[in-house]
Formats: C-alpha cells, structure tokens, sequence
C-alpha cells in the first residue's frame, strides 16, 4: 500500500528522461548560438533555443503537478488531438504558400516585392512543398498512425511523454526547415532541402517516432499485427533509410549553417532520385494507404475486401517502388542502363498500385449505399480513384518516349498534384472528419452540408488544376520542339512562357478552391469540437471488449 | 503460402527485417554500380573544380532555390541541342555537390548560358527580369547587387568540398580569399595567381558593373558565365565509342 503510494508521486522515467533530454538540448543550442559567426545558423540557434527553454519550463511544471503518469487502461488520445489541430494548421498554411507562388507565376508583376528576397518564387517554392508534404501530410500521418496503432493493438501507446516528444520535436523540424527556406537555408535537394543540423533533429525525432509505434506493437493485446500497421511501420523504417542516405553531407563547420552533399554529379541525381520517388512512394503512398486500410473499413463497417491481395500489394508495392527512381532521369547523362531499368519497374509498379486501389474500392461491397449519404465516405472513395489515376499516370509518365515530352513542363507539376491534392489530401481529410468527432467524444460532425460543400469545392478545384496543367504541360513540350517548315525551331522559350498565361491562371484558381475547401473543414472542425459531449461514461478504454476491427480475413 | 504469412503478421522484428530487406534491394542493385562502373563518367579534358568566386556564385544559386524553375541538364534531342546547345556530360557535374540538375522548366535551361549573354545583360535581368524579357514570370534579384558577398568561410568551404572529393589543391585553398577578390579585379592580368592555378581560360574582370563592390551579384554571374564553357566540343569525339554509355 505504501509502496503504491510512493510510486505514485515519483515523477515516471521516461518523463524524467525527457526532461534531461530537453535541458541538455537547451545547453547545447545556448553554446552553438554564442559562439557561432555564422548568422543563419545562430539565428536557427535562437529558434532551438526557445523552444527547448519553453520545452524544459513546461516539463518542470508538468513534473510538478504530477500530470505525466500513463494510464494504462486508457488510450493516449491527447497527442492525436493535437496532432488533428496541427494538421489543419499546416493544410491551410502549405495550401496558401501554394496559392500565393501560383499567383507570382501568373502576375509577377503584382505578386514579387524586389525589397523582400524571402517573398521570392525560390524560396516559397520548397515552403510550399515541405508545408504540405511534411507538415500536412507529416502531421497526418503521424496522428493516424498513433491512433491506428492503438486501436489494433488495443494497447495504450508505448513511452509515456515521448510520443509528446515525437508531436512536439516533428513541428520544431517544421518550423526550422520552414524559416530556414525563407532565410536562404537549404541544400537545394528536393523534398530534402533542409540543412544537415535539421536532419539530424529529423533523425532524432523519427528513431522516437519508430520506437513509440514498434513499442506499441510489442505491448499489444492482438496476436495479429493489423494490416494498416504493416504499411505505417514500411513508411518509418523505409523514410529513415532514404533521409540518412540521401541527407549524407559534411558541414562547412560544426557552427555553420552550410554543408556539401557527399555525392556529386551522376551518383548525386541518382541518390536524390532514390530518395525522391521513394518519398512518394513511402510518405505519400504507403503512409496514407495504412490510413486507407483503416479508416475506409471503420467508416463503412465492412471487413477489408481481400487479405490475400492486401499482402501481395503490399510486398510487391514496396519492393518495386525503391526502384522507380530514374525515371525522374530519362535522357540525361544517367546510364541508359539505369534509365531502362528505373523504366521497367515503374510500368510494373501500375499492378501493385491498383491493387490497393482495388482492394480500398471493393470494400465498399455491400455498402455502397454510403457514396450517396456519407460525404465521408464519398470524399475517402474519390481519394481511392485518384490514387488510381495518379498511379496509372505515373508509369505513362514514366516511358521514355512519353518523358521526353512531359519532363521539365507543367504536366509532372499536375500529374503531383492529382496524387497529392486528389489521394494525400481527400485520405487525410477523410480520416480526419472520422477521428474529429471520435476523439472528442462528439456523436456526429457539426455539419454534414459543410463537408458537401467540401468535398465539392475542393473537387471542382482539383480539377481545374490538373486539366490546366495538362493542357499547359502538353503545350509547352509541343512548342519546345515545334518547327517551322523551314527547319528552326518555332518558338522562343519566352513564347512558351507567355502562351502559358492563361492555364496558370486557372491553376491559382483551383488550388485557391482547394482551400477554401480546407477552411471551411477547419470551421466544421471547430463546431463540431465545441458541440455539447456525448453522454458517455467511458472515454476510450485501452481494451474494449470487442476489437476495434477484426483481422483483415 | 499464405499460412506462412502468418509469420510477418505475428512477429513485429520478422516483419521489420522483412521490410528493411526487400526495400534494400533495388537501391543497392541501381545506385552502387555508378559508384565503381568507370563508364559511368565519360573522361574529357577542361572540367575544373569551380574557382572560389564561381563556387560562391554557385552556392548563391543554391541558396535562392534557382532549381526549382532552371534545369542544368541538356538532353540528347534535336530540339534541345538545338535550343541551348551540346548535350550535357556525366563529366560537366562531376564536381557538383549537390548536382543542380533539376526538374522543372519554368525558366530555360541553365546548362549552357556561360557567354550567351552579355555581364551588363545578366546585372539588369536579375535586377528587374521584366525590363528586358515582359513577358518572363521570374522573380526580381535586386538585392544581390546591394548585398556584399559573405566570403568569411570560403577556404573553409574550398577544405571541406575536397573532403566530399573535389580535387582542390593546398595552394587554391590557402590562397581562396586572394584568389576570390582578384577574380574580380578587371587588372589583375594573365599572370595573376588566379589563373596560374585554374588555368588561363578563367575571366578576370568587375561582373556586376560596379567596382567599388564585391557584391553576390558578383559572384552569381561569375558562376553563370563559366556554366557549360568548360569543355571544348569541337575537339569532345560525342560517337567515340568509349564515350558511349
């Protein structure tokens, strides 16, 4: 009895831990930030700064009030809250870094500011790309993930106060990668722009990320490791795999902001290539298909349509993609050999793509009833048939006949943004408009007319954005390579820009539709928190009598 | 088969090392043989490591994000070559951390532009791009030319590309700083130590039009005008076999 008692007031470890962990973080940030003559990397040194010193000052109240005890027998819902709230935050802030750099394109003359170099198209551009790929989608990821690992294992999350970490040390990576584009802080990699000193952050955070989701798993109260978790845990390892190598680089000077990439030339392209494909093919394809795997199941309340297919897919998805990644260089001066080969698997990779698709679509037998009065549901299924789309796009794109026109021009720019807008941001949404009113105990949403409203906004948009990037895309490639009877070329570059005007136009339309979309999701977000509570006495135990949702069979 | 499955889908660590094993596969049998296959990067003469003040121009280039609308990679098909001249080689960026390819061309291509076009043209395209091209969509650079260029690290830059491979000698990184402020220097003559240790192809001369300042603008169209001017392809054999690949 005493016992009990004194364990009770001891702070728990993995707090503790945490605690010297943040308070060494500050130390070491105060010392780079002194003593660096680099000015981007002390200014990086004062964001790091303030947010351990405000990480520790909360940590030492929270170890006070004696608030960082686990309840076992109850799920840890808060970190996904925050998480949903993060998420939105980040759609509507990546979405409107989206709209404003497709203003500068179609106006330059109104949308540049000459006095304010951190306004420019170059550097929004990875701003933009980062805030929705990593924030949004990043954030997405990482709530629904926590919040499926724990349904299907019926176990609480592993490691106590670090999946706060994980939450907290995610959006400093945010912030830090984000100010650092603005300020001129980049490795010009795409997708992995961020300098070494943020991967390495990155690298500190995702091995938490692994070991709380890989912890989880091991404390389950399920024989079976649900199918969603087989995609979520590929996602993890396969990202930490890719950001290591891709990210290899030795910095100018422990104090300073710059570094230069391990790699050269040739080997160079093909790594960031590697990495880059993969970030689709893992981030935004693997990922979200853990989310698919749960939430279209769950939403529609029938069983995941084959078990078979789910693990042929898998496999043979994740296998293939690793090798997709020279398409992205057909015709330069990378070995055709590779070329050929980068070639081959993308045509291969249409199968295991539509399976997903497939098995995502058909589980809605039975229930198809649901596309008509659940705009949830209808939203999750559109989300499916992009993915199709995209992914049957993707290996068009990628023949080299194909590529030689649709390479450098606006049609890889809409093929992205079907994938990205169309399967990431309709899946995530829709996971979302689930979660939302599961997580804060709410029997339904504020307003089902607003995701209407959603759901058709935003896909009126999407539209508008690809078919304007098809049509400019496709144009462009003709008129580089038109020519006149006479045998010259036909057009000037600058023609090509010109003739662009209009699509461009269109483009910053949908993509402005596409969010407002986004804020009136985040308005019914919001009602649908604030609505009175549903009277419940038990708020999310660890182990339901029942399993979330039976093994996939 | 599929009761053997049941192995991954009961055990997390077989299904982790399952993952780990089949998403190895593809990069190793892809990215490792560039790495040791001599055909991979053609042999030709004149590719030099960049000079202190194109190196600081490039890292310029880098630092605005200039890849996201400007590709430095000129493919093999008549109207490219056409357009901005020979293909590009494995060899013109084998000395290029990061490689600066790109993917996207909003903007033409960047591979070739070194003596297409005038200093003075390069200053008032990047100062206001609309005043010489109306109808481009780039953004303005003005501010290069009123920012003096930060080359307090360069020998330290200089010391760490050689780390990373770039073949850069004792002499060109002691003498970085020197070598940087005479590249600019329009007297500094052809014998300066500049050009004694990258060659006589180098120019030597004031690029952004004022020079009282050594500007960033200096340094970016430093790195601009030597893009793509390395090689000398009226003696480059394109058909020689080993330089096929």
């Amino acid at each position: 009895m005493t016992q009990a008692i004194a364990r009770r007031d001891e702070a728990p470890l993995d707090a503790v831990a945490l605690y010297t962990f943040t308070g060494l973080a500050a130390f070491a940030a105060l010392l780079a930030t002194a003593f660096t003559k680099d000015p981007s990397f002390r200014f990086h040194g004062y964001v790091m700064l303030t947010a351990f010193i405000v990480a520790f000052l909360a940590l030492t109240a929270a170890l006070g009030s004696n608030r960082l005890r686990s309840d076992q027998t109850r799920y840890a819902d808060g970190v996904i809250r925050a998480g949903v709230i993060a998420t939105m935050f980040w759609a509507i802030a990546g979405l409107a870094a989206g709209a404003l750099i497709a203003s500068q394109l179609s106006w330059p003359r109104i949308f540049y500011f000459p006095d304010a170099p951190w306004l420019n198209f170059g550097r929004l551009r990875p701003l933009h790309t980062s805030a929705v790929i990593f924030a949004f989608g990043g954030n997405a990821l990482i709530a629904t993930s926590f919040y499926v690992v724990q349904r299907t294992c019926r176990a609480r999350l592993a490691g106590g106060v670090w999946p706060w970490f994980v939450f907290w040390g995610y959006q400093l990576f945010i912030v830090l990668a984000a100010t650092g584009y603005m300020a001129g802080i980049t490795q010009s990699r795409e997708y992995a722009e961020p300098e070494w000193y943020v991967d390495i952050w990155l690298t500190i955070v995702w091995v938490a990320y692994l070991l709380v989701f890989l912890g989880t798993i091991w404390k389950r109260k399920e024989p079976h490791i649900y199918v969603a978790n087989w995609f979520y845990l590929a996602f993890i390892v396969t990202i930490a795999i890719l950001h290591l190598i891709n990210n290899a680089a030795v910095p100018v000077g422990l104090l300073e902001a710059k570094s230069y990439s391990a790699f050269s030339g040739v080997q160079d392209a093909l790594v960031q290539w590697w990495y880059g494909h993969n970030a689709v093919g893992f981030f935004l394809t693997a990922g979200f298909l853990g989310m698919m795997y749960y939430f279209v199941p769950k939403r529609v309340d029938r069983p995941v349509y084959s078990y078979r297919l789910s693990i042929v897919h898998f496999w043979s998805l994740i296998f293939i993609y690793i090798w997709a990644g020279p398409h992205h260089l057909h015709y330069t001066a990378l070995p055709q050999w590779a070329q050929t080969l980068g070639m081959t698997f993308s045509i291969m990779l249409w199968m295991p793509s539509w399976g997903g698709m497939i098995n995502g679509l058909m589980t809605l037998s039975g229930a198809w009833d649901k596309l008509r009065t659940d705009p949830v549901v209808r939203m999750m299924v559109v989300a499916i048939a992009f993915y199709g789309m995209a992914t049957f796009e993707g290996p068009l794109m990628s023949i080299r006949a194909v590529n030689a026109l649709s390479h450098y021009t606006d049609w890889t720019i809409g093929h992205v943004h079907s994938g990205a807008l169309g399967w990431v941001g309709f899946i995530s949404f829709g996971a979302i408009y689930c979660m939302v009113p599961w997580l804060w105990k709410k029997d339904r949403l504020y307003s089902n007319q607003l995701v209407e409203w959603h759901f058709w906004i935003a896909t009126t948009g999407i539209l508008l954005y690809i078919a304007a990037m098809w049509v400019s895309g496709i144009m462009e490639g003709l008129m580089w390579r038109e020519y006149t009877p006479q045998g010259y070329l036909a057009n000037a570059f600058v023609e090509t820009v010109a003739a662009k005007h209009i699509e461009n136009v269109i483009r910053t339309v949908g993509g402005l539709m596409y969010l407002s979309g986004a804020v009136i999701m985040a308005y019914n977000l919001w009602r649908t928190v604030r609505l009175p509570g549903v009277v419940s006495t038990t708020s999310s135990p660890a182990a339901p009598p029942m399993p979330a949702l039976a093994a996939a069979e | 088969m599929w009761k053997a499955h049941a192995k991954f889908e009961r055990h997390s660590f077989v299904l982790l090392i399952g993952i780990i094993l089949v998403v190895s596969i593809g990069g190793l049998v892809e990215i490792s043989p560039l790495f040791y296959l001599e055909s991979t990067i053609e042999k030709v003469d004149g590719v030099r490591p960049y000079t202190p003040l194109e190196q600081a121009g490039r890292d310029i280039y880098v630092r605005e994000g200039c890849y996201g609308c400007h590709s430095q990679m000129i493919r093999p098909l008549r109207d490219e070559v056409e357009r901005y001249g020979h293909y590009s080689l494995a060899a013109e960026s084998m000395y290029d951390h990061p490689f600066q390819w790109g993917s996207k061309r909003t903007g033409p291509d960047l591979a070739r532009v070194g003596g297409k076009y005038s200093d003075s043209w390069h200053v008032q395209h990047l100062t206001d791009p609309r005043s010489v091209v109306p109808e481009s969509n780039m953004p303005p650079y003005k501010f290069l030319a009123e920012t003096d260029l930060d080359y307090r690290a360069i020998e330290q830059r200089l010391a760490t590309l050689k780390v990373v491979g770039v073949p850069y000698s004792k002499a060109e990184i002691t003498n970085a700083k020197a070598d940087l402020e005479t590249q600019v220097d329009a007297f500094a003559g052809e014998k300066s130590g500049l050009k004694t240790r990258y060659g006589t192809k180098v120019q030597q001369r004031d690029y952004d039009g004022d020079p009282q300042r050594l500007t960033e603008m200096d340094a970016l169209i430093a790195y601009l005008q030597v893009l793509g001017t390395m090689v000398d392809f009226r003696t480059y054999k394109a058909e020689d076999p080993r330089n096929l690949r």
